[in-house]
Protein backbone atom coordinates (compact mmCIF):
# COMPACT_ATOMS: atom_id res chain seq x y z
CA UNK A 1 0.00 0.00 0.00
CA UNK A 2 2.48 2.34 0.71
CA UNK A 3 4.75 1.56 -2.20
CA UNK A 4 1.68 2.37 -4.14
CA UNK A 5 1.07 5.93 -3.07
CA UNK A 6 4.95 6.49 -3.11
CA UNK A 7 4.77 5.62 -6.61
CA UNK A 8 1.65 7.39 -7.21
CA UNK A 9 2.91 10.88 -5.98
CA UNK A 10 6.49 10.43 -7.39
CA UNK A 11 4.36 9.73 -11.12
CA UNK A 12 2.04 12.95 -10.16
CA UNK A 13 5.66 14.93 -9.35
CA UNK A 14 6.96 13.62 -12.92
CA UNK A 15 3.82 14.81 -14.66
CA UNK A 16 3.77 17.80 -12.76
CA UNK A 17 7.34 18.86 -13.85
CA UNK A 18 6.36 17.89 -17.40
CA UNK A 19 3.86 20.16 -17.79
CA UNK A 20 5.59 22.59 -16.24
CA UNK A 21 8.29 22.76 -19.16
CA UNK A 22 5.75 23.01 -21.88
CA UNK A 23 4.70 26.57 -22.46
CA UNK A 24 1.39 27.78 -21.24
CA UNK A 25 -0.74 30.41 -22.96
CA UNK A 26 -4.02 31.30 -21.99
CA UNK A 27 -6.48 33.03 -24.38
CA UNK A 28 -9.90 34.94 -23.37
CA UNK A 29 -12.22 37.57 -24.80
CA UNK A 30 -14.98 38.27 -27.05
CA UNK A 31 -17.03 35.43 -28.59
CA UNK A 32 -17.33 37.02 -32.33
CA UNK A 33 -13.89 35.48 -32.35
CA UNK A 34 -13.99 32.26 -30.75
CA UNK A 35 -14.79 30.38 -33.76
CA UNK A 36 -11.78 31.59 -35.29
CA UNK A 37 -9.74 30.81 -32.36
CA UNK A 38 -11.09 28.02 -32.10
CA UNK A 39 -10.15 26.18 -34.95
CA UNK A 40 -6.73 27.63 -35.13
CA UNK A 41 -5.91 26.32 -31.35
CA UNK A 42 -6.93 23.16 -32.36
CA UNK A 43 -4.49 23.30 -35.77
CA UNK A 44 -1.37 24.80 -33.57
CA UNK A 45 -1.67 22.33 -31.15
CA UNK A 46 -1.57 19.54 -33.41
CA UNK A 47 1.68 21.19 -35.07
CA UNK A 48 3.64 22.42 -31.63
CA UNK A 49 2.64 19.80 -29.24
CA UNK A 50 4.97 21.31 -26.51
CA UNK A 51 2.42 24.41 -26.16
CA UNK A 52 -0.55 24.56 -24.34
CA UNK A 53 -3.34 26.85 -25.12
CA UNK A 54 -6.35 27.31 -22.94
CA UNK A 55 -9.18 29.21 -24.68
CA UNK A 56 -12.31 30.49 -22.82
CA UNK A 57 -14.65 33.73 -24.42
CA UNK A 58 -16.63 36.30 -21.96
CA UNK A 59 -16.71 38.62 -24.36
CA UNK A 60 -14.38 41.46 -25.39
CA UNK A 61 -14.85 43.66 -21.65
CA UNK A 62 -14.00 40.44 -19.98
CA UNK A 63 -11.08 39.77 -22.25
CA UNK A 64 -9.49 43.58 -21.80
CA UNK A 65 -9.43 43.42 -18.26
CA UNK A 66 -7.85 39.77 -17.97
CA UNK A 67 -5.27 41.51 -19.81
CA UNK A 68 -4.87 44.44 -17.62
CA UNK A 69 -4.84 42.10 -14.79
CA UNK A 70 -2.32 39.82 -16.30
CA UNK A 71 -4.58 36.90 -15.96
CA UNK A 72 -4.48 35.87 -19.40
CA UNK A 73 -1.86 35.93 -22.45
CA UNK A 74 -3.90 36.88 -25.60
CA UNK A 75 -6.79 38.91 -24.96
CA UNK A 76 -9.61 38.08 -28.21
CA UNK A 77 -11.70 41.93 -29.11
CA UNK A 78 -14.37 42.50 -31.13
CA UNK A 79 -14.09 46.32 -30.95
CA UNK A 80 -10.31 48.94 -30.38
CA UNK A 81 -9.76 49.10 -26.72
CA UNK A 82 -11.33 52.20 -24.84
CA UNK A 83 -9.63 55.26 -23.85
CA UNK A 84 -10.04 54.90 -20.21
CA UNK A 85 -9.01 50.99 -20.61
CA UNK A 86 -6.00 52.37 -22.30
CA UNK A 87 -5.52 54.77 -19.26
CA UNK A 88 -6.17 51.55 -16.77
CA UNK A 89 -3.34 49.91 -18.67
CA UNK A 90 -1.11 51.85 -19.05
CA UNK A 91 -1.43 52.72 -14.75
CA UNK A 92 -0.67 49.15 -14.36
CA UNK A 93 1.80 49.21 -16.21
CA UNK A 94 0.63 46.85 -18.95
CA UNK A 95 1.20 48.17 -22.78
CA UNK A 96 -1.68 46.56 -24.85
CA UNK A 97 -0.30 46.04 -28.14
CA UNK A 98 -3.33 45.28 -31.07
CA UNK A 99 -3.55 42.96 -34.07
CA UNK A 100 -5.77 43.10 -36.98
CA UNK A 101 -7.33 39.55 -37.70
CA UNK A 102 -9.89 39.66 -39.86
CA UNK A 103 -13.01 41.56 -41.45
CA UNK A 104 -16.38 40.96 -40.00
CA UNK A 105 -19.58 42.04 -41.46
CA UNK A 106 -22.83 42.70 -39.41
CA UNK A 107 -25.63 42.08 -41.63
CA UNK A 108 -29.43 43.01 -40.83
CA UNK A 109 -31.16 39.60 -40.57
CA UNK A 110 -35.15 39.06 -41.40
CA UNK A 111 -37.40 36.03 -41.15
CA UNK A 112 -37.42 34.15 -44.07
CA UNK A 113 -40.86 34.92 -44.83
CA UNK A 114 -40.56 38.07 -44.87
CA UNK A 115 -40.89 40.26 -47.94
CA UNK A 116 -38.47 42.89 -47.32
CA UNK A 117 -34.70 42.15 -48.23
CA UNK A 118 -33.09 45.86 -49.26
CA UNK A 119 -33.09 48.24 -46.44
CA UNK A 120 -31.16 51.92 -47.08
CA UNK A 121 -28.94 53.07 -43.67
CA UNK A 122 -31.62 55.76 -42.93
CA UNK A 123 -34.42 53.07 -43.04
CA UNK A 124 -32.72 51.20 -40.79
CA UNK A 125 -31.86 54.05 -38.28
CA UNK A 126 -35.37 54.81 -38.06
CA UNK A 127 -36.60 51.17 -37.26
CA UNK A 128 -33.98 51.33 -34.31
CA UNK A 129 -34.57 55.05 -32.83
CA UNK A 130 -38.43 53.94 -33.36
CA UNK A 131 -39.72 56.42 -35.32
CA UNK A 132 -40.48 53.47 -38.32
CA UNK A 133 -42.62 50.95 -36.07
CA UNK A 134 -44.89 49.12 -39.34
CA UNK A 135 -43.50 47.08 -41.75
CA UNK A 136 -46.00 48.61 -44.38
CA UNK A 137 -43.83 51.37 -44.60
CA UNK A 138 -40.90 49.49 -45.76
CA UNK A 139 -43.29 47.25 -48.39
CA UNK A 140 -44.24 44.53 -46.12
CA UNK A 141 -47.42 43.73 -43.97
CA UNK A 142 -49.22 45.65 -41.86
CA UNK A 143 -47.70 44.58 -38.71
CA UNK A 144 -45.67 45.68 -36.05
CA UNK A 145 -41.83 45.62 -36.34
CA UNK A 146 -40.04 43.71 -33.92
CA UNK A 147 -36.77 45.41 -33.48
CA UNK A 148 -33.95 43.18 -31.91
CA UNK A 149 -30.48 44.61 -31.26
CA UNK A 150 -27.05 43.59 -28.54
CA UNK A 151 -27.00 44.94 -25.42
CA UNK A 152 -25.80 48.05 -25.39
CA UNK A 153 -22.76 47.04 -24.00
CA UNK A 154 -21.27 44.59 -26.33
CA UNK A 155 -18.90 45.19 -29.19
CA UNK A 156 -21.17 44.21 -32.07
CA UNK A 157 -23.76 46.99 -31.22
CA UNK A 158 -20.90 49.27 -30.90
CA UNK A 159 -20.23 48.65 -34.65
CA UNK A 160 -23.95 49.08 -35.15
CA UNK A 161 -24.00 51.97 -32.60
CA UNK A 162 -21.26 53.44 -34.60
CA UNK A 163 -21.99 53.05 -38.89
CA UNK A 164 -25.87 52.62 -38.64
CA UNK A 165 -27.14 54.75 -35.76
CA UNK A 166 -24.80 56.96 -35.93
CA UNK A 167 -24.35 57.41 -32.23
CA UNK A 168 -28.17 58.24 -32.06
CA UNK A 169 -30.12 56.25 -29.13
CA UNK A 170 -31.43 53.03 -29.46
CA UNK A 171 -35.51 53.63 -28.87
CA UNK A 172 -36.05 51.63 -24.89
CA UNK A 173 -38.72 49.10 -26.88
CA UNK A 174 -35.89 47.16 -28.51
CA UNK A 175 -35.42 43.53 -27.32
CA UNK A 176 -31.93 43.03 -26.24
CA UNK A 177 -30.09 39.95 -26.71
CA UNK A 178 -27.08 38.69 -25.18
CA UNK A 179 -25.43 36.75 -27.79
CA UNK A 180 -25.01 36.54 -31.98
CA UNK A 181 -26.94 32.87 -31.27
CA UNK A 182 -29.31 34.82 -29.02
CA UNK A 183 -30.50 37.54 -31.92
CA UNK A 184 -30.51 34.92 -34.48
CA UNK A 185 -32.29 32.48 -32.35
CA UNK A 186 -35.43 35.29 -32.10
CA UNK A 187 -35.38 36.49 -35.52
CA UNK A 188 -35.74 33.13 -36.92
CA UNK A 189 -38.43 32.68 -33.84
CA UNK A 190 -40.44 35.70 -35.45
CA UNK A 191 -41.42 36.93 -38.46
CA UNK A 192 -42.11 40.00 -37.95
CA UNK A 193 -38.53 40.69 -36.07
CA UNK A 194 -35.23 42.28 -37.29
CA UNK A 195 -32.10 42.16 -35.43
CA UNK A 196 -28.48 42.29 -36.77
CA UNK A 197 -25.86 39.45 -36.43
CA UNK A 198 -21.88 38.83 -37.55
CA UNK A 199 -21.34 37.28 -41.30
CA UNK A 200 -20.86 33.58 -39.29
CA UNK A 201 -24.19 33.30 -38.07
CA UNK A 202 -26.03 33.58 -40.86
CA UNK A 203 -27.54 30.15 -41.93
CA UNK A 204 -31.00 28.85 -43.98
CA UNK A 205 -33.08 29.88 -40.79
CA UNK A 206 -32.54 33.58 -41.35
CA UNK A 207 -33.10 35.95 -44.25
CA UNK A 208 -29.83 38.29 -44.69
CA UNK A 209 -31.07 42.07 -45.92
CA UNK A 210 -29.13 43.90 -48.08
CA UNK A 211 -27.69 47.73 -46.93
CA UNK A 212 -28.64 50.36 -49.36
CA UNK A 213 -28.80 47.63 -51.99
CA UNK A 214 -25.13 45.51 -51.18
CA UNK A 215 -25.15 42.34 -50.11
CA UNK A 216 -22.93 41.96 -46.78
CA UNK A 217 -20.53 38.74 -47.29
CA UNK A 218 -16.89 38.42 -47.40
CA UNK A 219 -16.22 39.59 -50.42
CA UNK A 220 -18.08 43.31 -50.04
CA UNK A 221 -16.67 43.52 -47.07
CA UNK A 222 -13.35 43.16 -47.78
CA UNK A 223 -13.62 45.46 -51.11
CA UNK A 224 -15.05 48.41 -48.39
CA UNK A 225 -18.35 48.12 -50.72
CA UNK A 226 -20.22 47.18 -48.09
CA UNK A 227 -21.06 49.76 -44.76
CA UNK A 228 -21.40 47.81 -41.81
CA UNK A 229 -18.19 45.87 -41.48
CA UNK A 230 -15.59 46.01 -38.37
CA UNK A 231 -11.93 44.66 -37.62
CA UNK A 232 -11.54 41.76 -35.16
CA UNK A 233 -8.30 41.85 -32.95
CA UNK A 234 -6.43 40.24 -30.56
CA UNK A 235 -4.41 42.05 -27.82
CA UNK A 236 -1.18 40.99 -25.64
CA UNK A 237 1.21 42.76 -23.44
CA UNK A 238 3.66 44.52 -24.51
CA UNK A 239 5.54 43.13 -28.05
CA UNK A 240 5.01 39.26 -27.63
CA UNK A 241 7.73 36.88 -27.52
CA UNK A 242 9.21 33.23 -27.74
CA UNK A 243 5.70 30.96 -27.94
CA UNK A 244 3.25 33.72 -27.96
CA UNK A 245 4.68 35.36 -30.73
CA UNK A 246 5.14 32.17 -32.54
CA UNK A 247 1.06 31.42 -31.75
CA UNK A 248 0.03 35.39 -32.79
CA UNK A 249 2.17 35.03 -36.53
CA UNK A 250 0.61 32.15 -36.82
CA UNK A 251 -2.65 33.76 -36.92
CA UNK A 252 -1.59 36.25 -39.04
CA UNK A 253 -0.03 33.82 -41.35
CA UNK A 254 -2.42 33.87 -45.00
CA UNK A 255 -1.80 30.39 -44.80
CA UNK A 256 -2.90 29.03 -41.48
CA UNK A 257 -4.72 31.59 -38.64
CA UNK A 258 -6.34 33.27 -41.86
CA UNK A 259 -7.58 30.45 -43.46
CA UNK A 260 -9.31 29.63 -40.33
CA UNK A 261 -10.48 33.09 -39.98
CA UNK A 262 -11.90 32.22 -43.45
CA UNK A 263 -13.46 28.74 -42.71
CA UNK A 264 -15.23 30.15 -39.98
CA UNK A 265 -17.36 32.97 -42.27
CA UNK A 266 -15.02 35.87 -41.45
CA UNK A 267 -12.40 37.74 -44.00
CA UNK A 268 -9.11 37.18 -43.71
CA UNK A 269 -7.02 39.83 -43.76
CA UNK A 270 -3.93 38.62 -45.69
CA UNK B 1 -6.93 12.11 23.13
CA UNK B 2 -9.00 12.80 26.07
CA UNK B 3 -12.81 13.73 26.21
CA UNK B 4 -12.03 17.44 27.20
CA UNK B 5 -9.34 17.84 24.81
CA UNK B 6 -11.69 16.30 22.25
CA UNK B 7 -14.81 18.34 23.18
CA UNK B 8 -12.63 21.56 22.81
CA UNK B 9 -10.96 20.82 19.23
CA UNK B 10 -14.49 19.75 17.72
CA UNK B 11 -15.82 23.65 18.66
CA UNK B 12 -13.24 25.38 16.97
CA UNK B 13 -13.60 23.48 14.13
CA UNK B 14 -17.31 23.85 13.69
CA UNK B 15 -16.11 28.12 15.05
CA UNK B 16 -13.79 28.56 12.49
CA UNK B 17 -15.85 26.67 9.80
CA UNK B 18 -19.16 29.08 10.51
CA UNK B 19 -17.28 32.13 10.87
CA UNK B 20 -15.31 31.61 7.24
CA UNK B 21 -18.66 31.38 5.56
CA UNK B 22 -19.70 34.59 7.72
CA UNK B 23 -16.62 36.30 7.00
CA UNK B 24 -16.71 35.51 3.44
CA UNK B 25 -20.17 36.82 2.59
CA UNK B 26 -19.24 39.54 4.90
CA UNK B 27 -16.48 40.26 2.36
CA UNK B 28 -18.48 39.70 -0.61
CA UNK B 29 -20.91 42.55 0.68
CA UNK B 30 -17.97 45.24 1.62
CA UNK B 31 -16.93 43.88 -2.44
CA UNK B 32 -20.47 45.10 -4.18
CA UNK B 33 -20.61 48.30 -1.70
CA UNK B 34 -17.06 49.01 -2.68
CA UNK B 35 -17.56 48.84 -6.09
CA UNK B 36 -20.69 49.78 -6.39
CA UNK B 37 -21.10 52.92 -4.51
CA UNK B 38 -18.14 55.02 -7.14
CA UNK B 39 -20.99 55.59 -9.20
CA UNK B 40 -22.71 58.10 -7.03
CA UNK B 41 -19.97 60.37 -7.47
CA UNK B 42 -20.11 60.82 -10.56
CA UNK B 43 -24.35 60.72 -10.82
CA UNK B 44 -27.14 61.16 -8.29
CA UNK B 45 -28.69 58.53 -6.70
CA UNK B 46 -32.16 59.79 -6.88
CA UNK B 47 -31.35 60.11 -11.04
CA UNK B 48 -30.09 56.68 -11.11
CA UNK B 49 -33.06 54.91 -9.10
CA UNK B 50 -35.71 57.10 -10.41
CA UNK B 51 -34.70 58.16 -14.36
CA UNK B 52 -36.27 56.53 -17.01
CA UNK B 53 -33.58 56.27 -19.40
CA UNK B 54 -30.68 53.23 -19.29
CA UNK B 55 -28.47 54.37 -22.04
CA UNK B 56 -24.55 53.58 -20.28
CA UNK B 57 -22.67 53.49 -23.91
CA UNK B 58 -23.78 56.57 -25.25
CA UNK B 59 -22.06 59.57 -24.91
CA UNK B 60 -23.06 61.33 -22.44
CA UNK B 61 -24.45 57.61 -20.77
CA UNK B 62 -27.67 57.80 -18.50
CA UNK B 63 -28.02 55.18 -15.63
CA UNK B 64 -31.55 55.38 -14.94
CA UNK B 65 -32.52 51.74 -13.32
CA UNK B 66 -36.41 52.98 -12.88
CA UNK B 67 -37.40 50.28 -16.14
CA UNK B 68 -35.21 47.61 -14.76
CA UNK B 69 -36.49 47.95 -10.69
CA UNK B 70 -39.82 48.07 -12.13
CA UNK B 71 -39.31 44.84 -14.43
CA UNK B 72 -37.98 43.14 -11.80
CA UNK B 73 -40.60 43.83 -9.61
CA UNK B 74 -43.28 42.71 -11.45
CA UNK B 75 -41.52 39.71 -13.07
CA UNK B 76 -41.58 38.53 -9.65
CA UNK B 77 -45.14 39.59 -8.49
CA UNK B 78 -46.41 37.63 -11.96
CA UNK B 79 -44.41 34.40 -11.01
CA UNK B 80 -45.30 34.43 -7.47
CA UNK B 81 -49.21 34.77 -8.44
CA UNK B 82 -48.62 31.58 -10.38
CA UNK B 83 -45.89 29.62 -8.22
CA UNK B 84 -47.55 30.48 -4.77
CA UNK B 85 -50.74 28.91 -4.98
CA UNK B 86 -49.84 25.46 -7.54
CA UNK B 87 -47.50 25.35 -5.15
CA UNK B 88 -49.14 25.24 -2.30
CA UNK B 89 -52.11 23.35 -3.23
CA UNK B 90 -49.98 20.91 -5.16
CA UNK B 91 -48.11 20.20 -1.33
CA UNK B 92 -51.68 20.01 0.29
CA UNK B 93 -52.55 16.84 -2.31
CA UNK B 94 -49.86 15.39 -1.62
CA UNK B 95 -49.75 15.84 1.87
CA UNK B 96 -53.50 15.27 2.70
CA UNK B 97 -54.89 13.84 0.13
CA UNK B 98 -53.26 11.86 -2.56
CA UNK B 99 -53.10 8.02 -1.17
CA UNK B 100 -49.08 7.15 0.21
CA UNK B 101 -48.71 5.41 -3.89
CA UNK B 102 -49.37 8.23 -5.31
CA UNK B 103 -47.28 10.90 -3.42
CA UNK B 104 -44.72 7.97 -3.45
CA UNK B 105 -44.29 8.58 -7.28
CA UNK B 106 -45.30 12.24 -7.78
CA UNK B 107 -42.73 13.94 -4.73
CA UNK B 108 -39.45 12.65 -6.55
CA UNK B 109 -40.88 13.75 -9.58
CA UNK B 110 -41.56 17.43 -8.63
CA UNK B 111 -37.85 17.13 -6.59
CA UNK B 112 -36.44 16.38 -10.02
CA UNK B 113 -38.07 19.73 -11.57
CA UNK B 114 -36.04 21.53 -9.28
CA UNK B 115 -32.63 20.23 -10.62
CA UNK B 116 -33.56 21.34 -14.02
CA UNK B 117 -30.94 23.53 -14.92
CA UNK B 118 -32.11 27.00 -15.44
CA UNK B 119 -30.50 27.47 -18.68
CA UNK B 120 -33.01 24.24 -20.24
CA UNK B 121 -36.11 25.94 -18.58
CA UNK B 122 -34.72 29.71 -20.65
CA UNK B 123 -34.21 27.55 -23.86
CA UNK B 124 -37.46 26.10 -23.55
CA UNK B 125 -39.21 29.30 -22.88
CA UNK B 126 -37.50 30.80 -25.68
CA UNK B 127 -37.88 27.91 -28.67
CA UNK B 128 -40.53 27.01 -27.53
CA UNK B 129 -42.99 28.56 -25.43
CA UNK B 130 -42.72 32.25 -26.98
CA UNK B 131 -43.85 31.29 -30.51
CA UNK B 132 -46.54 29.92 -28.77
CA UNK B 133 -47.62 33.03 -27.38
CA UNK B 134 -47.22 34.91 -30.04
CA UNK B 135 -49.61 32.85 -31.87
CA UNK B 136 -52.30 32.23 -29.41
CA UNK B 137 -52.46 35.61 -28.33
CA UNK B 138 -51.65 37.22 -31.50
CA UNK B 139 -48.88 39.68 -29.95
CA UNK B 140 -46.07 41.32 -32.13
CA UNK B 141 -43.00 39.05 -29.51
CA UNK B 142 -43.09 36.00 -27.09
CA UNK B 143 -40.15 37.05 -25.22
CA UNK B 144 -42.31 39.19 -22.92
CA UNK B 145 -43.19 39.55 -18.98
CA UNK B 146 -45.71 37.21 -18.99
CA UNK B 147 -43.26 34.19 -20.56
CA UNK B 148 -41.13 35.17 -18.13
CA UNK B 149 -43.05 34.62 -14.90
CA UNK B 150 -44.07 31.51 -16.64
CA UNK B 151 -40.82 30.03 -16.91
CA UNK B 152 -39.84 31.01 -13.36
CA UNK B 153 -43.13 30.08 -11.59
CA UNK B 154 -41.89 27.11 -13.06
CA UNK B 155 -38.78 26.78 -11.46
CA UNK B 156 -39.93 27.98 -7.72
CA UNK B 157 -42.89 26.06 -8.21
CA UNK B 158 -41.04 22.54 -6.81
CA UNK B 159 -39.32 24.33 -3.67
CA UNK B 160 -42.05 25.84 -2.47
CA UNK B 161 -44.37 22.68 -3.08
CA UNK B 162 -41.61 20.38 -1.44
CA UNK B 163 -40.50 22.24 1.26
CA UNK B 164 -44.61 23.06 2.36
CA UNK B 165 -45.36 19.76 1.74
CA UNK B 166 -42.83 18.26 4.41
CA UNK B 167 -44.17 21.17 6.85
CA UNK B 168 -47.87 20.02 6.32
CA UNK B 169 -47.01 16.49 6.54
CA UNK B 170 -45.28 17.21 9.88
CA UNK B 171 -48.07 19.03 11.66
CA UNK B 172 -48.61 16.97 14.97
CA UNK B 173 -50.88 14.11 14.17
CA UNK B 174 -52.81 14.94 17.40
CA UNK B 175 -54.20 18.24 15.79
CA UNK B 176 -55.76 16.58 13.53
CA UNK B 177 -57.49 14.09 15.44
CA UNK B 178 -58.32 16.80 18.02
CA UNK B 179 -60.07 18.17 15.16
CA UNK B 180 -61.40 15.17 13.53
CA UNK B 181 -62.62 14.37 16.57
CA UNK B 182 -64.81 17.33 17.14
CA UNK B 183 -66.39 16.97 14.41
CA UNK B 184 -64.62 18.76 11.68
CA UNK B 185 -64.25 18.10 8.14
CA UNK B 186 -61.26 16.72 6.16
CA UNK B 187 -61.69 20.24 4.29
CA UNK B 188 -62.63 22.36 7.54
CA UNK B 189 -59.21 20.45 9.39
CA UNK B 190 -56.83 21.64 6.31
CA UNK B 191 -58.14 24.44 6.37
CA UNK B 192 -58.74 25.97 10.18
CA UNK B 193 -55.94 23.80 11.68
CA UNK B 194 -53.17 22.36 9.35
CA UNK B 195 -52.25 25.38 6.80
CA UNK B 196 -52.08 27.69 10.16
CA UNK B 197 -50.22 24.92 12.03
CA UNK B 198 -47.61 24.80 9.16
CA UNK B 199 -47.44 28.37 8.02
CA UNK B 200 -44.25 29.06 9.24
CA UNK B 201 -42.98 26.53 7.04
CA UNK B 202 -44.96 27.73 4.12
CA UNK B 203 -43.59 30.52 4.28
CA UNK B 204 -40.04 29.76 4.32
CA UNK B 205 -40.88 27.90 1.24
CA UNK B 206 -42.14 30.76 -0.19
CA UNK B 207 -39.07 32.82 0.40
CA UNK B 208 -36.78 30.19 -0.81
CA UNK B 209 -39.04 29.93 -4.06
CA UNK B 210 -39.60 33.68 -5.22
CA UNK B 211 -35.29 34.22 -3.95
CA UNK B 212 -34.93 32.16 -6.95
CA UNK B 213 -37.00 34.14 -8.97
CA UNK B 214 -35.92 37.53 -8.00
CA UNK B 215 -32.18 36.64 -8.83
CA UNK B 216 -32.72 33.84 -11.39
CA UNK B 217 -30.18 35.62 -14.46
CA UNK B 218 -30.38 32.97 -17.16
CA UNK B 219 -34.15 32.74 -17.67
CA UNK B 220 -35.06 36.52 -17.37
CA UNK B 221 -32.15 37.39 -20.10
CA UNK B 222 -33.09 34.87 -22.46
CA UNK B 223 -37.18 35.28 -22.42
CA UNK B 224 -37.51 38.55 -20.96
CA UNK B 225 -36.94 40.59 -24.20
CA UNK B 226 -34.33 42.75 -22.66
CA UNK B 227 -36.78 46.56 -23.54
CA UNK B 228 -35.30 49.12 -20.43
CA UNK B 229 -38.75 50.36 -20.79
CA UNK B 230 -41.63 50.17 -18.12
CA UNK B 231 -44.05 47.78 -19.37
CA UNK B 232 -47.39 48.93 -20.56
CA UNK B 233 -48.82 45.17 -20.48
CA UNK B 234 -48.35 41.80 -18.96
CA UNK B 235 -47.12 41.04 -22.99
CA UNK B 236 -44.89 43.76 -23.20
CA UNK B 237 -40.67 43.07 -23.00
CA UNK B 238 -39.06 43.61 -19.55
CA UNK B 239 -35.51 44.13 -18.79
CA UNK B 240 -34.97 42.85 -15.31
CA UNK B 241 -31.91 43.46 -12.83
CA UNK B 242 -30.15 40.62 -12.95
CA UNK B 243 -30.71 40.06 -16.98
CA UNK B 244 -29.02 43.63 -17.50
CA UNK B 245 -25.77 42.91 -15.06
CA UNK B 246 -25.33 39.58 -16.68
CA UNK B 247 -25.52 40.74 -20.33
CA UNK B 248 -23.67 43.73 -19.81
CA UNK B 249 -21.14 43.44 -17.07
CA UNK B 250 -18.88 41.15 -20.03
CA UNK B 251 -18.15 44.07 -22.07
CA UNK B 252 -18.29 47.05 -19.60
CA UNK B 253 -14.69 48.67 -19.22
CA UNK B 254 -13.21 47.70 -15.95
CA UNK B 255 -14.10 50.61 -13.16
CA UNK B 256 -15.40 52.81 -15.69
CA UNK B 257 -18.62 54.40 -14.74
CA UNK B 258 -20.85 51.51 -16.57
CA UNK B 259 -18.94 48.83 -14.83
CA UNK B 260 -19.70 51.36 -11.20
CA UNK B 261 -23.59 51.70 -12.15
CA UNK B 262 -23.49 47.54 -12.80
CA UNK B 263 -22.64 47.22 -9.30
CA UNK B 264 -24.96 49.58 -7.84
CA UNK B 265 -28.00 47.84 -9.64
CA UNK B 266 -26.22 44.58 -8.00
CA UNK B 267 -26.93 46.48 -4.49
CA UNK B 268 -29.91 47.36 -5.46
CA UNK B 269 -31.04 43.70 -6.18
CA UNK B 270 -29.61 42.97 -2.96
CA UNK B 271 -31.15 45.76 -1.04
CA UNK B 272 -34.41 44.31 -2.52
CA UNK B 273 -33.87 40.87 -2.21
CA UNK B 274 -32.98 41.56 1.68
CA UNK B 275 -36.08 43.46 2.20
CA UNK B 276 -37.87 40.47 1.01
CA UNK B 277 -36.45 38.19 3.21
CA UNK B 278 -36.98 40.32 5.67
CA UNK B 279 -40.70 40.83 5.45
CA UNK B 280 -41.29 37.24 4.57
CA UNK B 281 -39.55 36.11 8.00
CA UNK B 282 -41.70 38.41 10.22
CA UNK B 283 -44.52 36.91 8.60
CA UNK B 284 -42.63 33.47 9.59
CA UNK B 285 -42.04 33.97 13.17
CA UNK B 286 -45.32 35.64 14.00
CA UNK B 287 -47.01 32.76 12.94
CA UNK B 288 -44.52 30.42 14.84
CA UNK B 289 -46.19 27.36 15.88
CA UNK B 290 -44.20 26.41 19.49
CA UNK B 291 -45.51 23.52 20.48
CA UNK B 292 -47.73 20.42 19.54
CA UNK B 293 -50.44 22.38 21.27
CA UNK B 294 -50.19 25.91 21.04
CA UNK B 295 -51.61 27.45 17.69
Amino acid sequence: MRIKNLLLAAFMVVAFSASAWAAQIGVSGSTTVLPIMQKAVEAYMKAHPETTLSVSGGGSGNGIKAIIDGTTDLCMASRFMKDKEVALAMEKGVYPVPFAVAIDALVPVVHPENPVGDLTIEQLRDIYTGKTTNWKDLGGEDKQIVVISRDTSSGTYETWDEKILNKERVFAGALLQASNGAVAQAVSKNKYAIGYVGYGYLDASLKGVKVNGIEGNPETASSGKYPVSRFLFLFTNGWPEGELASFVMYMLHPKYGQAHAKDAGFVPLY
Amino acid sequence: MDRKLKEKVIRRTFLLTASTSILVLALIMVFLFMEGLPIFHEYPPLKFLFGHEWYPTSDPPDFGIFPLLVGSVLVTVASSALAIPLGVMTAIYLAEIARPRVRGYVKPVVELLAALPSVVIGFFGMVLFAPFLQDVFDIPTGLNLFNAAVMLAFMSVPTICSISEDAIFSVPKELKEASLALGATHWETIQRVILPASLSGISTAVILGMSRAIGETMVVLMVAGGAAMVPGSLFSPVRPMPASIAAEMAEAPFRGDHYYALFATGIVLFLFTMAFNIVADTIANKHKQVGAATL
